[in-house]
């Protein structure tokens, strides 16, 4: 290496001349980088969606093959015989949401603000189960749930079961096989989702705000909904969306816990493309209103909420 | 020396009441407490029957209830056979989903955290949409998709492996941008600054830093992979992964040999975790 | 390979900026600079934030592509050497010490990259010479801000580079620590020799340790110079409000000599030392530092041949070595005097009194100006 490589020699403008603006070179690097994940999704997300709106209104079957028919009816057929299922869909998506916000948010303000030198320890416990398959899990659910198990005995005893089952909760005595088993086993599967974003919105503030408002004039349930809750929106924002989005495409709950009529989307388009032979324009006009549901749905909820840096 | 300008006393405020700490904020307390408990057995309570039931003897096929203690499924974990090669199966393809995509997510959050770009907002918008859509949206489309161009026989390892990644990319991409956005941009600065060319400042510097997100994300990208039952159950084909070995097996009969392994995944991390702390602590107390 | 031709070093390295320009889009950050920086003075860059001073480092330091002009060390033009090519250093604003490394490798890191197998030696005397030897092998967290701040010195030092560097280095210290450390990168840079280009936005920090002085405004110098010629003798409203305290009196000139400039102000006749004075026609503005001034009590007691104004005490406080009022003229002009604690009786508000001062003390100011530039600025930057 010579000095002379490095640094070029040359003589200093001639005072007075004007400085002439230097052209910022033009770089790839980022495309370079990006190429090949984004290509990825292009290829395997937005493709096989903007396949699926043109399946949705081919006719054919497997056999024939498929014809790109501007067959609109498909989209009645993927609607009126499913009412029940997309009603189930939204009731259970929703339930799920309000109860796991409603149980995550004080165990999240539990170990942010009361969990010392047991955070890591206790956000750790939030954390491990979903390190064993989730199947697996819910599936325990059934012996938890078990007729001659405790619970149900309990909740016998107490003569829950009864009022529930007037709700249409529960089915009879039991608690398996009913949409209540299917709410459970979903905010079971998705509160950890609802805590993680909570708690790191919650860890964040900072406790001497909260002495700030006790100093000045609030008490404890003030000093909640003054400060800690619109400080924490976005953890808020971020856990319903987080539990909302798996919720409403979720059928393993429904399939593991329900019964027949608990019918769910997920589940008839999975029937309709895994089990029938000319269900696939069906199935493909149900995800695609599936999809432009969910995020019309995200979306309104999102502008509402006013936040738009989710990611 | 005395106050030279007088300052006008402020109106007089209605009296403050004085309150003790009223017994309603011990029971707040108290309350919170309690429902946290009961809110952990609840999130725990399926690890522990799984535990348990990893020594039970079965006695009927659809029997989910205690019957007797044995040990049968922890002497003989790969009993049954189908079982220990599907999970053989979603093991490989875990590996290789985790390394393409934590690879191509990578890239892409150095791209957006260190890179000055058009088109920013449509690639975020494509970075979130595979997070917002249902993944039974994904799985169908995908499968019609296959169906449409290489046909349905074709379905079987590479499509699940294509599947996984593209799910586990926007994952990726999220985690290791937060870590990357948190790094201080001065510290590659300073690098230049002392005469490391951009390979150097990249490999001593920003990799060693940025590090554990990428941890952070392969780990996350081969859980979500290897737990993945709606979206592979739609591109397997005829192949069999662990979840969807467990999913047929409610309909067959469901052997103790799969709470045997639902309880070494638990142990495992629970292990993994622990002697991780410990490390950490005894190279902390160790200055 | 030696140490000294790697990096293309060569003796009586002046920097020289020549029309160096940084634009962002529409905003001009620096507006065609030409500054000669000579080698081994220590030099400050002063100015508020957003005046173009960092940008400038950045451009010197390799880390910013100029706009338009050059950048030469020495005869040598550096415009597009990349940082990692260029013998200068820089010693950041929050230090940015390598968190994964310990101390050792992070002074060690610059001569690593160039190649140095030995480090040892350097890297140990470097550390005896910021007085740190002993926390080698600590990692930057467990250090101090003080410490934080004397590595990254030894880190940028130990490469010996042509020019050192320093963005805002004290900024992040406490009063106390700051005025220690200042006192020390003076001693360092004597001992070593070497070029400091120190940018901060601290009037007494920059005047407590630079050589030459050079007061960004806009993207631009307004005035160069040592410490004590900018004080005593600042060319524009902005030098005089931004570089310590000034009282500024509009006034318009009556008579003009080669000697003396009697100017009109407030319904008096006042005076200035010709040489002192930047306009000697129409409208002025006429300065004096408030240490300067002094109260009397009756215009009895003003020595003759000084500068008198008459007026009331509005505000005193007492600040130990001295005591500092503010002194309302008939026209609601207030005039900031600092007296000495010399054991003189405090006025209190409301009295009666003048404010007089050496008309040598004074100095004359273009009256077009806006006389209230950069006095905003300095509490701003101070915060």
């Amino acid at each position: 290496m010579s000095s002379t490589a490095l640094l070029d020699k040359s003589d200093p403008p001639a005072a007075g001349a004007p400085p002439e603006d230097r052209k910022p070179r033009r770089n790839f690097t980022p495309w370079v980088l990006l190429l090949p994940g984004l290509l990825w999704l292009i290829l395997f997300f937005l493709v096989p969606i903007l396949t699926s709106v043109s399946a949705s209104v081919q006719t054919g079957n497997f056999d024939d093959g498929f014809k790109l028919t501007w067959h609109w009816a498909n989209y009645v057929d993927a609607v009126k015989p499913y009412w029940r299922q997309y009603l189930h869909s939204g009731i259970f998506s929703v339930a799920t949401t309000v109860l796991c916000l409603a149980l995550g948010y004080p165990v999240a303000y539990f170990i942010a603000f009361k969990g010392g030198k047991w955070k890591s320890l206790l956000m750790a416990l939030v954390i491990v189960p979903s390190f064993t398959s989730f199947l697996i899990r819910t599936i325990a659910w059934k012996t938890i749930l078990a007729d001659n198990g405790f619970v149900v005995r309990i909740l016998n005893d107490l003569y829950i079961l009864k009022i529930t089952s007037k709700l249409g909760i529960t089915v009879g005595t039991h608690v398996l096989a009913s949409p209540g088993a299917v709410v459970c086993g979903m905010v079971y599967n998705f509160l950890p989702f609802m805590i993680l974003p909570l708690y790191t919105s919650l860890e964040k503030i900072d406790p001497r705000l909260l002495e700030a408002g006790n100093d000045l004039y609030c008490g404890t349930f003030q000093t909640w909904r003054r400060i800690t809750l619109p400080l924490s929106m976005p953890g808020v924002i971020g856990g319903t969306l987080l539990t909302f989005i798996p919720a409403i495409g979720d059928y393993i709950n429904a399939q593991l816990l329900g019964n027949a009529n608990t019918g769910v989307v997920g589940q008839s388009i999975e029937n309709l493309f895994l089990r029938k032979t000319d269900g696939y324009p069906v199935g493909s006009a149900m995800s695609v209103i599936m999809m432009v549901g969910t995020l019309v749905l995200v979306m309104m909820y999102i502008r509402k909420a006013g936040t738009e840096d989710l990611i | 020396m005395a106050t030279q300008t007088a300052v006008p006393a402020p109106i007089a405020p209605a009296p403050l009441k004085i309150r003790r700490r009223s017994p309603l904020a011990w029971i707040g307390d108290h309350v919170l407490l309690a429902a946290t408990v009961v809110i952990f057995i609840f999130m725990l309570l399926p690890n522990a029957v799984i535990l348990v039931m990893s020594f039970n003897q079965p006695i009927g096929k659809y029997d989910y209830t205690w019957n007797q203690f044995s040990t049968e499924a922890w002497a003989h974990p790969c009993a049954n056979q189908a079982l220990c090669s599907s999970m053989g199966l979603s093991l490989e393809i875990g590996l290789i989903a985790t390394v393409v995509s934590t690879a191509l997510g990578t890239m892409i959050a150095f791209a957006m955290v260190r890179h000055r770009f058009k088109a920013r907002s449509g690639i975020n918008a494509l970075l979130f949409l595979p997070m917002a859509a249902p993944e039974v949206v994904m799985g169908a489309t995908l499968t019609a998709l296959f169906f449409n161009t290489i046909g349905p026989g074709s379905l079987g390892f590479w499509t699940i492996t294509i599947a996984h990644v593209m799910f586990c990319l926007s994952y990726v991409v999220v985690t290791v941008k937060s870590r990357l956005a948190g790094m201080d941009p001065t510290l590659e600065r300073a690098a230049q600054d002392l005469y490391a060319t951009p390979t150097q400042t990249f490999m001593k510097v920003t990799l060693p830093l940025v590090a554990p997100g990428i941890a952070a994300a392969a780990l996350l990208a081969f859980a979500l992979s290897i737990d993945d039952y709606i979206i592979t159950a739609f591109t397997a084909g005829q192949r069999t992964t662990f979840p969807m070995y467990i999913f047929g097996s409610v309909q067959r009969s469901y052997p103790a040999q799969i709470n045997v392994i639902g309880s070494i995944m638990l142990i495992g991390t629970m292990a993994i975790i622990a002697v991780s702390t410990i490390l950490g602590r005894m190279r902390a107390t160790r200055r | 390979m030696g140490s000294t031709d790697v990096l293309g070093r060569t003796e009586g390295g002046d920097l020289r900026l020549v029309g160096l320009t940084k634009r962002f889009g529409a905003f001009t950050a620096v507006d065609n600079l030409d500054l000669t920086i000579p080698q081994g003075s220590f030099f400050a860059l002063l100015g508020a934030s957003g005046c173009g001073k960092t940008t400038t480092l950045r451009m010197v330091s390799g880390l910013e592509d100029p706009t338009a002009g050059q950048i030469f060390l020495g005869d040598q033009d550096v415009t597009d050497a990349k940082p990692y090519r260029r013998p200068v250093n820089t010693v950041f604003q929050n230090y940015a010490l390598f968190p994964h490394l310990d101390i050792f490798e992070n002074v060690a890191f610059g001569l690593r990259r160039r190649g140095f197998k030995s480090v040892k030696p350097q890297v140990e005397a470097m550390l005896e010479l910021v007085e740190l030897g002993h926390l080698a092998k600590r990692k930057p967290t467990q250090l101090s801000g003080g410490q934080q701040q004397r590595i990254a010195l030894a880190r940028a030092l130990i490469n010996e580079p042509q020019v050192l560097l320093l963005d805002e280095p004290l900024g992040a210290l406490d009063l106390k620590l700051r005025r220690q450390m200042q006192i020390e990168l003076k001693r360092i840079q004597t001992e070593v020799g070497l070029t400091f280009v120190h940018v901060t936005h601290d009037q007494e920090e920059a005047m407590t340790m630079a050589d030459t002085i050079a007061v960004m405004n806009h993207g631009r110098i307004e005035q160069l110079g040592s410490p004590a010629e900018l004080y005593e003798n600042p060319a524009t409203t902005f030098v005089a409000n931004f570089l310590g305290q000034s009282n500024l009196i509009p006034g318009t000139v009556e008579t003009s000599t080669d000697d003396v400039v009697t100017v009109s102000a407030h319904g008096r006749k006042l005076t200035l030392d010709a040489k002192r004075c930047r306009s000697v026609s129409g409208k002025v503005i006429l300065g004096v530092r408030p240490e300067k001034v002094q109260l009397a009590v009756s215009e009895a007691d003003v020595p003759s041949g000084f500068n008198a104004l008459g007026g009331t005490v509005s505000d005193a406080s007492f600040i130990g070595v001295s005591t500092q009022y503010l002194v309302k003229l008939p026209s609601g002009q207030e005039i900031s005097v600092f007296e000495q604690n010399t054991g003189r009786a405090i006025q209190r508000p409301g009295t009666e009194v003048f404010v007089y001062w050496d008309p040598s003390q004074g100095f004359g100011l273009d009256g077009s100006q806006d006389i209230g530039a950069g006095a905003a600025l300095d509490e701003e930057g101070a915060a």
